[in-house]
């Protein structure tokens, strides 16, 4: 595999314009990797709404992205992290219409619709880090949504 | 350093007129001062008076995230108030796909799937103001 040269970087989070180097970096990787035109699309949704989470409630952070496999299966992993105030009530911030920052109140649990896996590691006061992983074809795994 | 350098007019989303509509075509990868900016520009030019319609044209734009679908909501909801109606041309499939599985309704929008059919929808729906006084070759 000589597909991680483009896939594995670490991107700062630091202003508005690094969203948009955010969003072409996991859409390159995506397509590198395989992704379908929709998945590469609810990938990149993802990012754009992790990262602004990132910049806009944790004070900025950065993303790194790695290439993992499992069972010959490709796929790609974000992790987004930041140093700021964390999460207090992780249950609330991942329901539908909570927001504290003025917006719909769909991103985080929004960009867990989007992605394969969501892992949330938040600590009062210290940061938060949220990890997520789509597969290049879905493993099988029972819907329990719908 | 002036704020006027680091930000020329090439990262301003240009708001075209075309006879009352005002036709806005999204760059492939917004960000979100520009999104504000086009927010603004678009109120004033709808305050200016003689608009009946707004037609945003997305089809060069890869994702909607939340954000966008805000802004695309607040534009529409902004244009309403003086009796303009705006429309969303040319969202791509995978980017409606997306926003379905985001949650993302964005009631109020009006779409369609080119500028071409927005613009026949805007003059069906809206009854054109005062036509045949030249108002399509100059303003």
């Amino acid at each position: 595999m000589d597909t991680a040269a483009g896939v594995e970087a670490r991107l700062p989070i630091r202003s508005d314009m690094d969203l948009v180097w955010v969003r072409q970096h996991v859409r390159h990787a995506a397509a590198k990797l395989g992704f379908s035109l929709v998945d590469q699309t609810k990938l990149v949704t993802a990012a754009s709404e992790l990262a602004r989470n990132t910049l806009v409630h944790g004070g900025g952070g950065q993303m790194e992205t790695a290439q993992v496999t499992t069972g010959g299966n490709g796929g790609l992993r974000l992790t987004f992290s930041d140093s700021g105030p964390g999460i207090p009530d992780l249950d609330r911030a991942l329901s539908d219409g909570y927001t504290s920052g003025g917006g719909l109140g769909m991103g985080l649990g929004g960009a867990r619709r989007l992605v394969h896996d969501f892992t949330v590691e938040t600590v009062p006061g210290s940061g938060t880090s949220v990890r997520v992983t789509s597969w290049v074809s879905r493993p099988p795994r029972l819907r329990e949504d719908v | 350093m002036s704020e006027a350098f680091s930000r020329p007019a090439a990262g301003q989303v240009p708001v075209l007129r075309l006879g009352n509509v005002l036709p806005v075509t999204l760059p492939g990868d917004l960000h979100d001062g520009m999104a504000h900016r086009l927010r603004q520009d678009l109120s004033e030019a709808v305050v200016r008076g003689g608009v009946t319609g707004v037609v945003i044209d997305i089809s060069g734009v890869e994702i909607v995230d939340s954000f966008l679908g805000r802004v695309l909501a607040e534009l529409a909801a902004q244009a309403g108030l003086p009796a303009a109606r705006t429309v969303v041309a040319g969202m791509r499939p995978a980017v409606a796909i997306t926003l379905v599985e985001l949650g993302l309704t964005l009631p109020g929008l009006r779409t369609a799937p080119t500028t071409e059919a927005a613009l026949e929808l805007l003059g069906r729906t809206a009854a054109p103001p005062r036509a045949g006084r030249g108002r399509e070759g100059s303003p």
